[in-house]
């Protein structure tokens, strides 16, 4: 037999998520950094020429900014921390859930060991991300290696057709293009 | 020491077509003197209203978008300004109403009320940035101020009340923001 299997991806690019994002339709990534997802992401996005990044002070910020924007037809994604989702819940709550906002979140889950699922990660504060979208309504995807990378311009394009927010979890620190 | 409601009714003299972002206080306020689809009270959380409108501003570079936000709202973010001041949007007016008080949560004191708003927002990089204690001063510059190249930042110094009616299930409803977004696409 000399039929090729592939093999499931073990790591996950940062490339290939920010051609997802540019598929996507975005125009601007909002951020406030996470250790996770800086060398991967936040570095190489700051000097691509297609996307406009805007640094803020604390990530609630990010639900506003991106909320204005949508009412330009402008897409946005904000490249957060669990941490700072955590802050931000009650923006979250506030733009995101209740007045069903097109706000998507890529969310860095520092700290979560890969292979491992969000809800039996170490941290409390990773094991919270998913139940707390749950409760706010909020769809989201974990993003573990680059064969979850397809499932991220979807969400984002159906979140802003159908005016909902939406959660993609980076499970594993992304690898510099 | 001026009143909210004489400021605004000055300001509401110069608006034409601008978007207006208006939170607590200064929302009902502005509500009840100038009613209009181009005002925008969809904000959510307290201390954002300046938030939204930057990217309302980066959205709709055509249109030129005035912030009405409040003392204690803006020290719930004061990052903002920090943020407004790097990206810099040409077309972006923000003021402040500053009576020292958190005056839509029952009027207690901020921690501090002698804060140099002005001052911050200078340092944060906003150039423009000005403040008000007389209303023969804000009534003869006000006109300029909002046509002014943005980033620019006003700092009202007012006295507390008096609170117009109160109805934030009507500005934060779904209809409201549907208004707002209609009156945008048509080009009003």
């Amino acid at each position: 037999m000399d039929e090729k299997v592939k093999l499931p991806a073990e790591q996950l690019s940062g490339g290939v998520i920010i051609s997802a994002i540019k598929d996507a339709g975005v125009d601007y990534v909002l951020s406030v950094p996470d250790l996770h997802t800086s060398y991967g992401l936040l570095m190489p996005i700051a000097e691509d020429p297609d996307l406009t990044l805007i640094r803020t002070c604390k990530e609630d910020e990010c639900l506003g900014i991106s909320a204005g924007l949508s009412y330009g037809d402008k897409r946005a994604v904000l490249l957060i921390q669990y941490t700072g989702f955590l802050f931000a819940m009650n923006a979250i709550r506030a733009v995101a859930a209740e007045q069903h906002k097109p706000i998507c979140m890529i969310i860095g889950l520092l700290g979560k060991q890969p292979g491992v699922a969000p809800q039996d990660a170490k941290r409390l504060g990773v094991r919270a991300v998913e139940p707390l979208c749950d409760i706010m309504g909020i769809p989201h995807q974990l993003v573990e290696t680059d064969d979850d990378v397809h499932l991220i311009a979807p969400a984002i394009i159906d979140a802003y057709e159908n005016r909902h927010p939406t959660a993609l979890l980076i499970g594993r620190r992304p690898v510099a293009p | 020491m001026m009143n909210r409601l004489e400021c605004l009714k000055i300001l509401a003299e110069h608006v034409t077509d601008e978007i207006v972002v208006a939170t607590y206080s200064c929302a009902t306020d502005w509500m009840a003197i100038n009613d209009r689809p181009l005002n925008y009270y969809g904000f959510g959380a307290m201390g954002l209203a300046s938030s939204h409108g930057l990217g309302l501003a980066l959205g709709r570079p055509e249109k030129r978008v005035i912030v009405l936000d409040g003392d204690g709202s803006l020290l719930m973010n004061l990052g903002t300004l920090v943020t407004i001041g790097a990206v810099a949007p040409k077309n972006f007016v923000h003021f402040v109403g500053h009576n020292g008080s958190y005056e839509a949560n029952g009027g207690a004191p901020l921690p501090n009320r002698d804060v140099d708003f002005a001052g911050i927002a200078r340092s944060a990089g906003i150039r423009s940035a000005h403040t008000f204690t007389e209303i023969e001063d804000f009534e003869a510059k006000v006109g300029d101020l909002i046509k002014a190249e943005g980033p620019v930042f006003a700092d009202l110094v007012i006295e507390q009340g008096p609170l117009s009616n109160r109805d934030y299930s009507e500005m934060h409803s779904a209809r409201r923001r549907e208004l707002f977004r209609e009156a945008l696409d048509a080009g009003a």
